[in-house]
């Protein structure tokens, strides 16, 4: 048959060959990933998210850091026992500031989309530096060098200049006042925490997150990361039904 | 290129004297030593006249590197994957609280990428360089390009594996690199492609053999999707972290495209290529059937990427997104089925080696997995059954089996090929050795996905069961703890292929010792049984 002779061309010209296969193998993609880039259905208009405070951006980094996302999801599913085990499913709009999304792939722990404020600083605390304190038989890898190590803030603006490069909404504000908003978020005492939260929302809680009032260290930031998981929409408001929330 | 060398090195030490960030300065050192190293071995290798060219011979000595390296970062990824699933067996005995670069989270990468990068990896560009070069009759392109890239590459996987045990990681499943890294690995790859392009260009052959189009898919395409799916912003250019270019639903579908692929186009249609090689050559019998060849490569290759959404199934993904990857998924299932048959087919009228030869066994064993994993992938890709699988140990034993049994299997079948015939031995030290590696490392693979398919299956169901007053039945802890005895059974198969691998490193490095024979591996060698 002839279709065989003509594949005889591709055999002879590496090319061809290459062209072939640039060209099959970019349809899926393009048809697939390209969409979601101007379908303005892809993510939900949701009040309440906004992007990290400075504190929260440094958890956050020590989050993907200790590769957290090997073990835990942050992406509860539209099924009855998710909703009920962990809270109301997940939207799109709550991970859009998110470079990388951190969704994951696997629950050797717990989902942590919304375990923000389901749990104490203490017991945060508690169970970074030793899971199985707490939690006699989990499998998690104990944390406890993070309450030792001070936190860096030398590249914080750095990290916040290059989030709004990619789109994520910082205010000229807040990029000048990264350290200062930081160091307030961790001081329960700050007087700077009422700009702080002029800047990211009245939720924003100042705290010494991880109990040593001496110092800013590494477990305050992933602390302060982990309670704010999945807080930001207020489900109470929300309308999952409502047609424009459905994709 | 001693100038580019020394020119880069140079550039990199002030990098490392003018940044204020610590693992930015640990990678840039690597890096000028890396370049310090190159220097000497150019200058060495100029002096004494250890480049010139031979053009009349194979360029076989970037082979035999590639051999040793591929056994031994098998034998570290593999290591470090035991540890870890020591660590999930035993939390108290196997982490130590004060140093948390021993931590899962930070050793996981280092497993993953260890086995798929660095052993697979290796044992792709080896064999790759090996069998472009029989089947087009022509020396490796480039003069020491070769070289360049075998060197670039371990470098890359240096980088990567000190990378993730310091805590640099940009937190892509399989892509975990940061940006510096990821620059050098589109370097090294355009090189490697254009060794292999540049060594068909060469050929003496008018067609080009159907293994070079599979190894031909994996280069490319593995390249379009690197490129793509590392698509970031550095935090500066002094600065080791840096973020993705897309962010939460669009950042999820990219890397799950590429993720997807890198199992398709790195571990599939690149090992496909070693298959088409080595059973043949192996069974001395041509491909059986040609026709099926070229269908199934030009589906597998298109309906490869479209199966990246089966892994968002009922997450904030767009459900049309779901639906077009599940149903591409179920379609896959087709070329693949397509790529067995030709493999196994191959051994029309030669069935009996599978009794004399353990080598052969071992690659038909592969060929079976990966029928078996193929078959399985689909139907874990239905919206229905990933509601269920997701998130389990299920989905850990589905990449385990296509990892240990095809990847790794016909990995080992092709190194104990290619031993002899590098180091011109008429034959291995001891067949009974590898009838050892092929029955531990089998049973090692059954008990690992057995495990996690008991495991898998059972927290799935636990934690979406309820009690009859219409409660979850179950805390997480205490899935968690059911889990245990299926967490020792995995380690202990994992052992038993890890024993494997130390037999098969004994075996080969015994052959090495073996007296030599004349072998007459010239440029004129004919060509394997093709169809």
């Amino acid at each position: 048959m002839s279709v065989w002779k003509h594949h005889g061309k591709l055999e002879r010209h590496s090319l061809l060959l290459i062209i072939g296969i640039v060209l099959v193998v970019s349809v899926g993609g393009l048809v697939e990933i390209a969409p979601l880039f101007w379908l303005q259905s892809t993510v939900e208009k949701v009040e309440g998210v906004r992007p990290y405070t400075p504190l929260e951006l440094a958890g956050r980094d020590i989050y993907i850091r200790e590769g957290c996302y090997t073990c835990h999801s942050q992406m509860v599913r539209p099924l009855r026992d998710e909703v009920e085990r962990y809270g109301h499913y997940s939207l799109a709009a709550e991970s859009m500031y998110d470079h990388p999304f951190q969704w994951g792939s696997k629950r050797t722990g717990p989902d942590l989309a919304r375990v923000g404020g389901k749990y104490s600083d203490a017991w945060h605390r508690d169970h970074l530096v030793d899971p199985r304190s707490v939690v006699p038989e989990s499998v998690m890898p104990p944390y406890a060098f993070l309450a030792n190590k001070e936190l860096s803030v030398r590249d914080i603006r750095e990290k916040m200049q290059a989030m709004t490069a990619l789109g994520v909404p910082y205010t000229q504000a807040a990029l000048d006042n990264a350290v200062t908003d930081l160091e307030a978020q961790a001081d329960p005492f700050s007087t700077d925490a009422v700009a702080l939260r002029k800047r990211y929302g009245a939720k924003v809680v100042n705290r010494d997150f991880d109990g040593d009032p001496d110092r800013i260290t590494e477990m305050d930031a992933l602390i302060a990361y982990l309670q704010m998981l999945g807080t930001l929409v207020d489900f109470r408001t929300y309308e999952a039904a409502a047609p424009a929330n459905q994709r | 290129m001693l100038v580019a060398v020394v020119l880069g090195g140079f550039l990199f030490f002030l990098g490392a004297m003018f940044t204020d960030d610590p693992l930015f300065r640990f990678q840039a050192m690597i890096f000028v030593a890396a370049a310090v190293l190159a220097g000497f071995a150019l200058t060495a290798g100029v002096s004494g006249g250890l480049f010139r060219d031979s053009p009349a011979r194979y360029m076989d000595g970037v082979v035999r590197a590639g051999v040793i390296a591929t056994m031994f970062w098998a034998a570290v990824g593999m290591l470090v994957g035991v540890v870890i699933a020591a660590q999930l067996s035993w939390p108290t005995l196997f982490y130590f609280p004060e140093a948390g670069w021993l931590n899962f989270g930070r050793l996981r990468p280092l497993h993953t990428s260890g086995v798929i990068f660095a052993f697979g990896g290796n044992a792709l560009i080896c064999t790759s360089f090996y069998v472009v070069q029989r089947t087009c009759r022509a020396r490796l392109f480039g003069g020491l390009l070769p070289w360049f890239v075998f060197w670039g590459y371990q470098l890359f996987i240096v980088l990567a594996a000190t990378g993730y045990v310091t805590g640099i990681t940009q937190s892509r499943e399989y892509a975990e690199p940061e940006w510096l890294v990821d620059l050098w690995l589109t370097v090294v790859w355009v090189a490697y492609l254009l060794v292999f392009l540049g060594t068909i260009w060469k050929r003496k052959e008018p067609h080009i053999y159907v293994a070079n189009w599979f190894y031909l898919a994996f280069i490319v395409t593995v390249a379009l999707l690197h490129v793509v799916n590392n698509l970031a912003l550095p935090v500066g250019l002094l600065n080791h972290r840096s973020y993705s270019l897309f962010s939460g639903v669009q950042d999820a579908l990219t890397q799950w495209w590429y993720g997807h692929n890198a199992v398709g186009f790195f571990l599939t249609a690149g090992f496909l290529g070693m298959m088409y090689y080595f059973v043949p050559k192996r069974v001395e019998r041509p491909v059986y059937s040609y026709r099926l060849s070229i269908v199934h490569f030009w589906a597998l290759i298109f309906i490869y990427i479209w199966a990246g959404p089966h892994h968002l199934h009922y997450t904030a993904l767009p459900q049309w997104a779901q639906t077009l990857g599940m149903t591409f998924s179920i379609m896959l299932w087709m070329p693949s089925w397509g790529g067995m048959i030709n493999g196994l087919m191959t051994l029309s009228g030669a069935w009996d080696k599978l009794r004399t030869d353990p080598v052969v066994r071992m690659m038909v064993v592969s060929i079976a997995f990966y029928g078996m994993s193929t078959f399985e992938g689909p139907v874990m890709s239905i919206r229905a059954v990933n509601a269920l699988s997701h998130y389990t140990d299920w989905t850990i034993g589905h990449v385990h089996s296509g990892a240990l049994g095809w990847v790794g299997f016909i990995s080992f079948g092709a190194m104990y090929c290619l031993v002899p015939w590098l180091w011109n031995k008429e034959r291995l030290y001891s067949n009974r050795l590898v009838e050892w590696h092929f029955w531990i490392a089998t049973t090692g693979i059954l008990l690992y996905i057995c495990a996690m398919w008991v495991s898998g299956i059972m927290e799935g169901l636990m934690w979406r069961e309820y009690t009859p007053e219409g409660f979850l039945a179950w805390s997480f802890i205490e899935t968690v703890s059911a889990k245990h005895v299926e967490n020792i059974i995995r380690t202990l198969g994992g052992l038993m292929f890890l024993s494997g691998v130390f037999i098969m490193i004994f075996n080969l490095w015994r052959t090495v010792k073996l007296p030599s024979v004349d072998r007459n591996d010239a440029l004129a060698a004919p060509l394997p049984a093709a169809a």
